[in-house]
């Protein structure tokens, strides 16, 4: 199908994209690859008065090596990042996870950030950031703030996002010294994850564990590889898993009963 | 910046397959349609219209993407290239899509324009791919002739067997 029609603005800066926003508010839909607002444009799910295109803002388009964090700007696609030099060594994580973010092509124009803002509850980016403990870097004409993951994605396509903000990077946390993994389970290669898993383990056993798909949002636990399997089993049945045309509760938890020993396990492995 | 309000229909120019070209479009307008519709390039097929399918593919600037999710305005000024810049003028086939005709790699034709675009891109930057590799890009395209095995192996035979 074909998107109702809209007003388009393409600013050439942040103040310029922020103006906007703080005149349009809701009903302005920030564009930067397009890959999940097109879709629901053109399947008419959504629609949006005003879309700003923010793709051509240069100051958006850079990977910013902080040091102990690495920023990664709105107009980041994921294809960017996965050629970006030093992302196995400092994002492993991510590294990891990309290769399960739509297709080649889908990943050549969706953007790092724009996974983030769409908050799917089984998308992998989201997850990654929650996992790591990254942060989200929201503009408006009123200042900018930082937002931890778990502060911003609320529920199933619900963040703490403001209509006049705009999300002008993601934040992840160099890990070091750590091991990560991350794998999912979905119908095909390529489609939104029915549940995904990571995991950062250090080499002691202590072990963040992350899955997508069971809740609104993504779901972050501590636990050790003792006894992971036993505490992954209580945790499953905590969470209870949502129901939809892909998976049933009970299929959701038993996918993470099943795939989380064996992430940890890898996370443990490449940690030693 | 470049504001369009939703009833205007401004001229859009950009290059397409090495010619500079313009037409009116909404802001609106889907890239796919603009190139079929009102530059006259109707190698590109339409599928899916939500960027499952693929057949819809074209190269942005050397780059495999949608073109049913891209709005014909975000590709203003760029360089857009199609499945009709493949072949030779006089219309001597390109390696790829003679290898595609040599491993009955299509059958109703309808998915071929992006997949070729999509490979044509990902050869450049890995000239040779292992066959997970190639299988992993044809695997943002639906074939529903199930032709995948020809597409392969045609893929590995341009690859120079690196698979």
């Amino acid at each position: 199908m074909k998107p109702r029609p809209f007003d388009y603005a393409r600013p050439d800066t942040v103040d310029e994209a922020v103006e906007l926003l703080a005149e349009h508010g809701d009903d302005a839909r920030i564009l930067a690859g397009g890959q999940s607002l097109l879709p629901m444009l053109n399947l008419r799910l959504i629609e949006a008065g005003l879309l700003i295109d923010i793709s051509r803002v240069a100051a958006l388009d850079a990977i910013i090596d902080l040091g102990d964090t690495i920023e990664i700007g709105a107009a980041v696609t994921q294809n960017e990042l996965m050629a970006w030099p030093q992302l196995a060594q400092k994002l492993p994580l991510l590294a990891a996870a990309l290769p399960f973010v739509g297709h080649f092509q889908t990943r050549n124009k969706g953007t790092v950030c724009g996974s983030v803002a769409h908050a799917d509850p089984s998308s992998e980016i989201p997850l990654a950031l929650a996992v790591c403990g990254g942060a989200v870097v929201l503009r408006s004409k009123r200042g900018s703030r930082v937002l931890a993951a778990e502060a911003f994605q609320q529920d199933m396509l619900t963040t703490a996002r403001a209509p006049d903000e705009l999300i002008a990077a993601v934040r992840f946390p160099v890990i070091e010294g750590k091991g990560t993994a991350f794998n999912e389970v979905a119908r095909r290669h390529g489609d939104f994850a029915i549940i995904a898993v990571a995991a950062i383990a250090d080499r002691r056993g202590a072990v963040q564990l992350g899955v997508g798909g069971m809740v609104g949002r993504p779901a972050v636990r501590s636990l050790t590889a003792d006894g992971a399997a036993a505490a992954i089993s209580a945790w499953a049945e905590e969470l209870e898993g949502f129901d939809d045309a892909h998976a049933s509760p009970a299929m959701r938890r038993d996918i993470l009963r099943k795939l989380g020993p064996r992430v940890i396990a890898e996370a443990i492995r490449c940690a030693a | 910046m470049r504001r369009i309000t939703r009833d205007q229909r401004p001229r859009v120019s950009l290059t397409l397959n090495g010619r500079k070209l313009a037409a009116a479009a909404e802001p609106r307008t889907l890239l796919s349609d603009f190139l079929r519709q009102s530059l006259g390039a109707t190698g590109t097929h339409v599928g899916c219209e939500h960027g499952i399918c693929g057949a819809c593919t074209v190269l942005i600037d050397g780059v495999a993407v949608r073109s049913c999710l891209t709005l014909a305005v975000q590709a203003e000024g760029r360089a857009v290239t199609t499945v009709e810049a493949l072949a030779a003028p006089g219309g001597a086939l390109n390696p790829l899509q003679q290898a595609f005709q040599n491993h009955h790699a299509l059958q109703c034709g309808f998915c071929t324009p992006g997949i070729l675009m999509s490979f044509t891109d990902f050869l450049a930057r890995n000239p040779h791919p292992t066959e997970p590799e190639i299988r992993d890009v044809l695997s943002g395209h639906l074939c529903r002739c199930t032709g995948y095995t020809g597409i392969v192996n045609a893929v590995k035979e341009v690859a120079g067997g690196g698979a």
